[in-house]
C-alpha cells in the first residue's frame, strides 16, 4: 500500500504537469500568452515533471539541505517562485502605466489637433 | 508644431469641476485683458463625470481631454508637454477648483518675467495672508518642508502648493519627467536636484469652491507614505545620475 499511492500521485502530476504545459502552449499559439512570459511557467513545469519522475529527489535535496520534512522545502521554493513572478509583474506593470499615460497625452494632442483643424476648415 | 498665439501658457488640471471651472477661466480672460498679458489658457479635462468637458468647451479657452483619468500628475505633464511643443516661453499651473485667485495671477508672472527663477512658487505661508489650510495639513506641509531643507539644502514654505510658473528650463525637464501622484512635493526635489532656482511669491489663496479634494481622511496617511517613497527615490536617482549637486542659491523672498 505505501508503494501504490506515491505511484497514484506520480502518474497524477506527470499528467497535470504535462496538461498544464499544453494549456500554456495553446495560450501561446493563440496569441494570449507573449513568449516572454511563458518561460517562467515553462521553467516551474519543467521541475515539477523532474520530481514526478525522480520521487526520491525532493527527499535526498532536502536531506543535503537539513530540511526535516521535505514538502516544507516544496513550498519554500514554489513561494519564492512566485514572489519572483510578481514582483516581474509589477515591473511590467509599471512600464506599461507609464506608456499609457504617453499615449493618452499623444491621443489628447491629436484630438485638439483635430478640432482645431475642423474649426478651421468651417471657419 | 503649431505657432503659439501667447508666450504664456496656463494650465488647469480639472477633474468634476463644472462648478467652479466656468468662473476660474472667465476670471483669468478678464485679467488677461486687464493687465493686457500675454495668455493662453489651456484647460486639461482628465476624463470628468460631469458637465466639465461640455462648459470647458464653451469657454475661451484652449483645451485638451485626455482619453483615460492620468490623475494631477500625469494631467499637468500633457499641460507641461503641450506647452514646450509648442514654444511656450511659460507655463503656470493653476488649480481648477478656484483655490487660486486669477487675481494673483500678474503678481507671479512679474516675477517669473524678471527671469531670475527658473521656477515661481504662489505661497499662501509667506504673508500668512488668506486661506491657510488646517492645522493637520499645515503639519504634513511642514514635514515636507523640513524633507526638502534636508535633501535640496533649499527651504520651500508651501512645497505643496499648486500654483507655479516654469519656465522653458522647466518645461524640458518636465517634459521628460513628472511624478505621476500628488507631484508637487516631489518636483520641488526634482527641480533642487536639476540646480533649478526655485523662489517662493507670497499669493493669498482661497478655500476650495467646488470639488472634492483628492486628499481626506485615511487618504492622507497613503499620501504622506507615497509622497515620502516618491521624494527619497527621485532624490537617489537623480544624486546617481548627476553625482554630487552644488549647492543651489537660496532665492527667498
Amino acid at each position: 500500500m505505501e508503494n501504490v499511492v506515491p505511484f497514484k500521485i506520480q502518474i497524477l502530476s506527470i499528467i497535470g504537469t504535462l496538461v498544464f504545459m499544453y494549456f500554456i502552449i495553446r495560450q501561446i499559439i493563440r496569441g494570449k500568452l507573449r513568449e516572454e512570459y511563458s518561460i517562467v511557467w515553462f521553467a516551474c513545469t519543467i521541475i515539477f515533471l523532474i520530481f514526478s519522475f525522480w520521487r526520491k529527489g525532493l527527499e535526498q535535496i532536502s536531506a543535503a539541505l537539513g530540511v526535516f520534512y521535505p514538502p516544507s522545502l516544496l513550498f519554500l521554493i514554489a513561494i519564492g517562485a512566485i514572489f519572483i513572478f510578481l514582483v516581474h509583474l509589477s515591473i511590467v506593470n509599471s512600464k506599461l502605466q507609464s506608456q499609457i499615460k504617453d499615449l493618452s497625452h499623444e491621443v489628447a494632442f491629436l484630438k485638439a489637433n483635430k478640432t482645431k483643424t475642423t474649426l478651421e476648415q468651417s471657419s | 508644431m503649431t505657432k503659439p498665439r501667447a508666450d504664456i501658457l496656463v494650465v488647469i488640471p480639472c477633474y468634476n469641476e463644472e462648478s467652479s471651472i466656468q468662473n476660474l477661466v472667465n476670471d483669468i480672460q478678464s485679467v488677461k485683458k486687464q493687465h493686457n498679458l500675454p495668455i493662453d489658457i489651456l484647460v486639461v479635462n482628465d476624463c470628468s463625470k460631469d458637465n466639465t468637458l461640455e462648459i470647458v468647451k464653451s469657454l475661451d479657452c484652449l483645451y485638451l481631454d485626455l482619453p483615460v483619468n492620468l490623475g494631477i500628475g500625469g494631467g499637468m505633464q500633457s499641460g507641461y508637454k503641450y506647452a514646450y511643443r509648442n514654444g511656450y516661453k511659460f507655463a503656470v499651473q493653476m488649480d481648477g477648483d478656484g483655490q487660486h485667485p486669477a487675481v494673483e495671477l500678474p503678481k507671479l508672472l512679474q516675477e517669473a518675467l524678471r527671469n531670475d527663477a527658473d521656477i515661481v512658487i504662489g505661497s499662501r505661508f509667506l504673508e500668512g495672508k488668506g486661506f491657510q489650510s488646517s492645522f493637520v495639513r499645515r503639519l504634513g506641509i511642514n514635514y515636507f518642508k523640513w524633507l526638502n531643507r534636508i535633501l535640496i539644502g533649499k527651504t520651500i514654505h508651501d512645497s505643496t502648493s499648486g500654483f507655479r510658473v516654469f519656465n522653458r528650463k522647466t518645461l524640458e525637464i518636465v517634459n521628460q519627467y513628472y511624478p505621476d501622484e500628488y507631484p508637487e512635493p516631489e518636483a520641488i526635489v526634482l527641480f533642487g536636484l536639476n540646480n533649478l532656482k526655485m523662489k517662493e511669491v507670497p499669493v493669498e489663496m482661497c478655500e476650495r469652491q467646488g470639488g472634492v479634494s483628492s486628499i481626506h481622511s485615511f487618504r492622507a496617511v497613503y499620501y504622506m507614505f507615497k509622497v515620502t517613497l516618491g521624494i527619497i527615490f527621485v532624490y537617489i536617482r537623480l544624486k546617481g545620475k548627476y553625482g554630487k549637486c552644488s549647492p543651489i542659491q537660496n532665492s527667498d523672498t
